[in-house]
């Protein structure tokens, strides 16, 4: 969809979040000078669109206890990676499910990221995975993150992202 | 805002209503003038309770964000993992270089051969390529470029 200036205003005032009162949207149109309704218009546009995949709220994994995470990658068939990829998605402990190219010296074209409570947890998942692919993936890994170097939230720049 | 905890809550942190909060919540509010009326009361609650318990969530961090998650592919933007092979005695001067680049939206240490894990968030497609050069060429080691080919449906929700 084309985004327009009002629609990246909006962005701009709730990529942070919305504030937390019984009506959010009113609140955000205050800030920007228009009124609720064009808000939640603008916004049933945009989720329309995808732009907005959800509001919601974001719970945070490790406070939950869900400390463990890997990227697991997998060798699998190309005829058969779309469907086998479907079925990784949908398991409740994979949070990204996506396929990739191949490249010199890296065999693995589904990445899976796995959550757990722990890395003995997270070894147990990505057995299960491998029992679902079964003889359809050829070779597998998992990388663990031992440090975050750099982190940074959604950039608005003038002209677009 | 504040910074994300990283350590588990005690497990009485949070209550039978709270755990519940965050088990719908995840899912998506509707897009109306009161969003959290229609949600209390499934949950039993009244409107002002709801938004209580919801921000003694966040401050206790137990849910770091409450708003509309963008896709910003969807803005127009362009994005694409990235791998390095870093040799080890030269990690922290290769991040350095890695990391002073705006275009570097997050950046992992992992465990393999290829250690090191960036995303690169680009306004047009052309300059994730150039950027990926770029950083060939301040630092003399390969990058390798892992493009998204598909995206699967995710049904991931944390059970609190």
């Amino acid at each position: 969809m084309t985004i327009s200036a009002l629609d990246r205003r909006i962005i701009a005032a709730t990529t942070g979040g919305l504030p937390l009162t019984p009506a959010p949207f009113a609140e955000v149109a205050g800030w920007l000078g228009v009124t609720e309704d064009t808000v939640i218009d603008r916004m049933t546009a945009m989720q329309g669109a995808g732009v907005i995949r959800r509001v919601a709220i974001a719970p945070n994994h490790y406070a939950l206890g869900l400390t463990a995470n890997g990227m697991s990658v997998w060798d699998i068939d190309d005829a058969l990676a779309i469907d086998l990829g479907a079925q990784i998605g949908a398991l409740e402990f994979v949070s990204h499910c996506y396929l990739r190219p191949r490249a010199d010296g890296w065999p693995y074209n589904l990445f899976a990221m796995i959550h757990g409570h722990n890395r003995d947890e997270v070894e147990t998942l990505r057995a299960q995975i491998a029992t679902l692919l079964g003889p359809s993936c050829r070779a597998s890994d998992i990388l663990y993150s031992t440090r975050i170097l750099k982190k940074t939230g959604l950039r608005l720049t003038e002209g677009g992202l | 805002m504040t910074s994300l905890r990283r350590t588990p809550l005690a497990p009485d942190a949070l209550d039978a209503i709270d755990r519940a909060i965050i088990n719908r919540m995840q899912d998506g509010l509707p897009l109306v003038s009161h969003p959290f009326a229609a949600l209390a009361n499934d949950l039993g609650l009244d409107e002002d309770t709801l938004i209580t318990r919801i921000q003694a969530m966040r401050e206790i961090g137990a849910i770091t964000r409450f708003g509309p998650f963008y896709d910003a592919e969807a803005m127009g933007g362009a994005f694409c993992l990235c791998a390095m092979e870093v040799p080890a005695g030269r990690f922290d001067a290769v991040m350095t270089l890695v990391n002073a680049h705006p275009e570097v939206a997050h950046n992992y240490e992992r465990t393999h051969r290829l250690n090191m894990w960036f995303v690169l968030a680009c306004e047009k497609a052309a300059q994730i390529k150039q950027t990926a050069d770029q950083i060939e060429r301040e630092t003399g080691l390969p990058v390798l470029l892992f493009p998204k080919e598909h995206e699967f449906f995710i049904g991931f929700k944390v059970t609190a």
